[in-house]
Order: C-alpha cells, then structure tokens, then sequence
C-alpha cells in the first residue's frame, strides 16, 4: 500500500486543542495537552494509560476535572468558565471500538441517524455519497447482523463521516480486521479526509499502525504525554526508553522503495536522510512507495573494523556521536547520516574501546529491518 | 350461564390500569435505569413495595388516603362530588399502584440491557434524550414492554385483597371476578365459582402463553451481534 506519511499536512482548517485533567482514581490521574490540526494524529499507549478517557472526554461522555477543550475558535469545554457543551452539540465523530451500530435499524437508516433534521432530498444525496464513497452503497438495506466485520466498520465511519464532524475520533477501531480490509478503510478514510481537512484522533496500541499511519504520533503512558511529534522524532524524545518499550523499536527511518527482488524476497528502500540503501524483506510495496522502516536498537551489531564475508547484507560506516549506560545495556548512538540507536552489553563496549568519536561499522541483517504497516 | 357484569368489568378495569401504568411506568423505568442519583435505592424500594406488602396494608392506607378525612381524598371530592372509595375511579387507582411492579420491573431490566454504547453513540450523532429514548432505547426492550405490560394485566385481572379493601363488591362498579367467586363460594354457590375460575384460569394462561411466544419472536427478528 502507498503510504504517504508527513505528505498532507496542509494548512489546517481547525484545530483541536486539548488541556485537560481528570482523576480516574487514587493513583491514577490523566493529564493531557495536546493540539492536534487536520490529518491522522495517532494517540499510542498501553491499555490503562488513558487513551478512551482521553477520546471521551473530548467527545463529551466523560467530564474533565479541569481543563479547556476547543476546536479552533469553538470552546466546547472549560471549567474555569462553566462551559461543557453535551456531546449532542460538539459536532464530532466517534467510532467506537465496538462500532455501536444500531442493530434495530438497516445500515441505511443508522447513516440517516445523525441528519434527520435535514430535508429529505438533501439527507438522501448525502446518505448516498457516504455510502458510495465507503463502498457500501448495495448494503443500505441491511441489518448491522447482516453484513461482514469490513462492512460494520464501513457503516459506522460512514454514520459518523455523515454528520460533517469537527474532529473525527476513532478508538481502535480497525484491531479486529485483518491487514487487508484494514488498510483499505484507512486509504477510504484518508481520501475522504483530504477534501475535508478535519483532525483525525487515532487511538491505538499498536506501535507499527501508529507510525504507518501517523502525520503525528502521540505517546501516552499512565495518563501522562510523554511524547508528541513527527513519527521520526518520536522516538527522539525525552524518556526514550519507555518510548522505546511502548514502541517495540528504537529506531524508525522514511524512506522508498528503490527496488523489489521477487526471487531474494528481498527489496531495497533508500532512506530519505541520506540516500543509504537498506535491503528490507519483500512486502507488497511497489517500487517508488513511501514507507517507513523500523530497527531494534538491539538488532544492529557494530564492527570495529570494515566486516568481511558476513551474511548479513547492510553494512554502513559511521561514527559514534554518543554514549551513555542504560541499566545494563549500553546505548550507542552512531551517524551514518542518520543516527542510529544501538544497544550493546558493557562487555562488548570495553572490548571494541568504544567512544564519542570512535569509527565504526553498522551490521544490519535484512530480517532485522521491519516495514511498518497498519 | 355465566355472570358478564364481572367479567367485563374486569377487563375494563385492566384496560385502563395498563394504560395508566404505560403512561406513568416508562418515565420511572426510564429514571430508574440511568439516574446515578445516590438516594435511587429508596424509589427503588417504594416501587417494589407492592410485592411484599399484604393487599390488606396497601388497601387499608390507600382507604385512609382516599377517606374524607385526607386532603387527597377532600380534593378528589371537591372535584367529582364524590369520594374515591368504592368507586371504579378508586379502584383503579388503586389497582395502578398495585400493579406498578409488574409493569416496571421488567422495563427497567430491558432499559438496563440496552448497550450504553448505543445511547452514547446516538447522542455524540446529535439526538436529544427523547428521540434516543424513542428511536433507540425503545425499540430495543420491545421484550419487556409487551412483559410489563402482560404482568401488569394479568396481576390486575387477578387481584383480590386491594380490590376488596378498596372497592368492595357492589355489583357493576366494583365487583370483579375474583370477588364474584368469593362471593359465590361464600353463599356455596360452587358451580358459579367454578365457571368463573376456569375462565379466570384460560384466560391467564392464553396471555402469558402468548406474550412468551411473541416474546421469543421478537428477539429473532431483531438479532443482537455484538
């Protein structure tokens, strides 16, 4: 599939800006700020770190302790001035984790539920467009008890898409589909996106969808935001090593793919930073598709001489810039045009003499480089 | 021969109780499922009340209440000229009490079962609390509507202690056939009794026989996935 992260960030129509607290418990407390303007914000976490409070205190289901929530000019809630606008008129969109179609009422009708208000001819032009758009238009007469896992999804984006919301939030949504049906509903929505300009808040917990699909990702753990950025610096932040560990890679590189080996199983993606040439596995991207490549900071060995007759097929050179303990792993970062993570025990360290400024090289086996994908 | 007078004002009476109660249960059932006010339990427990009390405590308060010594029962007078006890009016009213149980209950369990997801769902789609309750919320617990609605019926064609506390027996205005069997065994008049029971009895269990089918249907034309 064609990714194209970072590509459509454009002037944003509204923004959503987020700051809030709300007490969930004793020892637990969420404390979020964040903007987020048009296109995919991916909200990241473990389960229990906040991320449905987080959408449903947005969306008006759940009621911050403090705190301001506004969309663009539109403040639809803030303690300090006794505004919390109900959830029936914040104007936005939430697709729930169990989709909460109603099962009473045919596709067509669940579509129809959030413009009755309009006049017929207009509310059937728009329930017919949804409906084309997300492929579903031959399922309106249908039950939600009818229709396949893809096509529940399909109805309920399209229910909530109807509406013309302000801010789209989807609560991991997609986790029960498999890879394909998946990226097909994400590519419907991002299209749908691109002529509406609005924020999409996407919880999830899986890191590879989070940076596949991201213009931003947030990282949440135990309420707090411990990281918010371009999915590249990321994984640059303060507190890497939680990040790290929520993430499952340390390091996370664009790039396209240069050229498919069908009969090696094999393709090369030429990093954007600095052209390098990494030899990935084989996916179903085409030559010329922007991806994105992940590494295990303990995935990558270092030489201190130029390695021979190895099978490993990506060697860089490069220089160590850093240096630093972390518990009982020692974490390198090494430039080779861009800056790798690198993880190595204390004995390997000491006997390879390495130091800021040392040379070395990187080893990279081809299965140790992972494409991510939704 | 059977005696109609009973019968038919039976059935009137249990008309017009479940019409009543319709009306006045769906917005405590509908209270009763999504009020998070802490004193619930104590609304909880006045409804239930019916349940547990003998029919003689509930018609004896009910009598006082509707007496000319109440104010209730003075305004019903200054009103309708006439005192609520041993009336049709008062019978009902009473009956209405007395069955309130049996019509919420079972509409409180359905509100209940209703996915809370589904009601969030059709507010954040911008519908007010009443077209959710209508649109949603209702056609989801048709099974415990038509529930309500047959126990609250059928409680009532059955009822004896409230009605003769309350109504008495005066023939055409307030004896329904459970006094008229009471009545019959009383002057060993067993025959009468008898007809009226059996009929008492089809009639009972064609209805609930009825409502459990429509009942299974119901949930077969509507199939919940989750």
């Amino acid at each position: 599939m064609a990714l194209v992260p970072g590509e459509s960030i454009h002037e944003s129509q509204a923004v959503v800006s987020i700051d809030i607290a709300r007490r969930l418990s004793d020892s637990f407390e969420l404390r979020a700020s964040l903007r987020a303007s048009a296109g995919f914000t991916m909200i990241l976490g473990p389960s229990g770190s906040g991320k449905t409070t987080l959408l449903d205190c947005i969306a008006g289901l759940a009621r911050p302790d403090s705190g301001r929530i506004a969309i663009g000019e539109r403040v639809i809630f803030d303690s300090a001035r006794g505004i919390d606008l109900p959830p029936a008129s914040r104007r936005i969109g939430y697709l729930f984790q169990s989709l909460a179609l109603f099962p009473h009422l045919t596709v067509e009708r669940n579509v129809e539920y959030g413009i009755a208000r309009m006049p017929a001819a207009e509310r059937e032009r728009r329930v017919s467009a949804i409906l084309d758009s997300f492929r579903i238009g031959d399922l309106r007469g249908r039950r939600p008890g009818e229709i396949s896992g893809g096509e529940r999804q399909r109805a309920a984006l399209a229910r909530s898409l109807v509406t013309d919301p302000a801010v789209m939030l989807l609560d991991e949504p997609l986790s029960a589909l498999d890879l394909g049906t998946r990226s097909k509903i994400i590519e419907d929505l991002r299209r749908w996106n691109e002529s509406h300009r609005i924020p999409i808040l996407y919880v999830t917990h899986a890191p590879e969808e989070a940076f596949a699909l991201g213009e931003r990702v947030v990282v949440l753990e135990a309420g707090r935001v411990i990281a918010d950025g371009m999915p590249q610096d990321v994984l640059k932040a303060p507190r890497r090593e939680t990040i790290a560990r929520i993430v499952g890679f340390e390091n996370v590189f664009d790039a396209t793919v240069a050229a498919t080996m069908e009969s090696q199983g094999t393709m090369v993606c030429r990093l954007d930073a600095n052209h390098l040439e990494l030899e990935v596995p084989l996916t179903s991207a085409r030559v010329g598709a922007r991806v994105r490549v992940a590494v295990r900071a303990g995935d990558i060995m270092i030489a201190a001489e130029r390695p021979r007759g190895l099978s490993a097929r990506n060697t860089f050179e490069g220089r160590v810039v850093e240096m630093r303990r972390a518990g009982v792993t020692v974490v390198a970062m090494v430039d080779s045009g861009v800056t790798f993570e690198v993880h190595v025990t204390p004995g390997a360290a000491e006997e390879l003499r390495l130091a800021p400024g040392r040379q070395v090289w990187l080893v990279l086996k081809t299965y140790s480089c992972s494409l991510v994908e939704p | 021969m059977i005696e109609w007078p009973p019968i038919v004002l039976t059935l009137k009476l249990a008309a017009v109780v479940c019409a009543v109660l319709l009306v006045v249960g769906m917005p405590i059932a509908w209270w009763l499922s999504f009020s998070n006010w802490r004193w619930k339990f104590l609304v909880e427990s006045m409804v239930a009340l019916p349940l547990v009390l003998p029919p003689t405590v509930l018609g004896f308060y009910l009598l006082v209440a509707f007496g000319p010594e109440s104010p209730v029962g003075r305004l019903y007078r200054a009103i309708a000229g006439h005192g609520l006890p041993f009336t049709f009016a008062g019978l009902a009213v009473a009956s209405v009490i007395y069955s309130l149980p049996f019509m919420v209950q079972p509409m409180v369990s359905a509100f209940s079962q209703v996915d809370r997801a589904l009601i969030n769902a059709s507010s954040i789609l911008g519908a007010s609390r009443w077209r959710t309750f209508f649109r949603i919320v209702l056609p989801l617990s048709v099974g415990g509507v038509v529930t309500g609605i047959v126990l609250s019926f059928a409680h009532t064609l059955g009822e004896f202690g409230v009605v003769l506390m309350v109504g008495g027996n005066i023939p055409g205005a307030t004896e329904t056939i459970s006094i008229a069997i009471y009545d019959n065994v009383q002057s060993l008049n067993y025959a009468a009794a008898n007809r009226m029971a059996v009929l008492l009895l089809a009639f009972s269990f064609i209805t609930l026989s009825l409502t459990y089918a429509l009942n299974r249907r119901v949930w077969d034309v509507w199939p919940l996935h989750r």
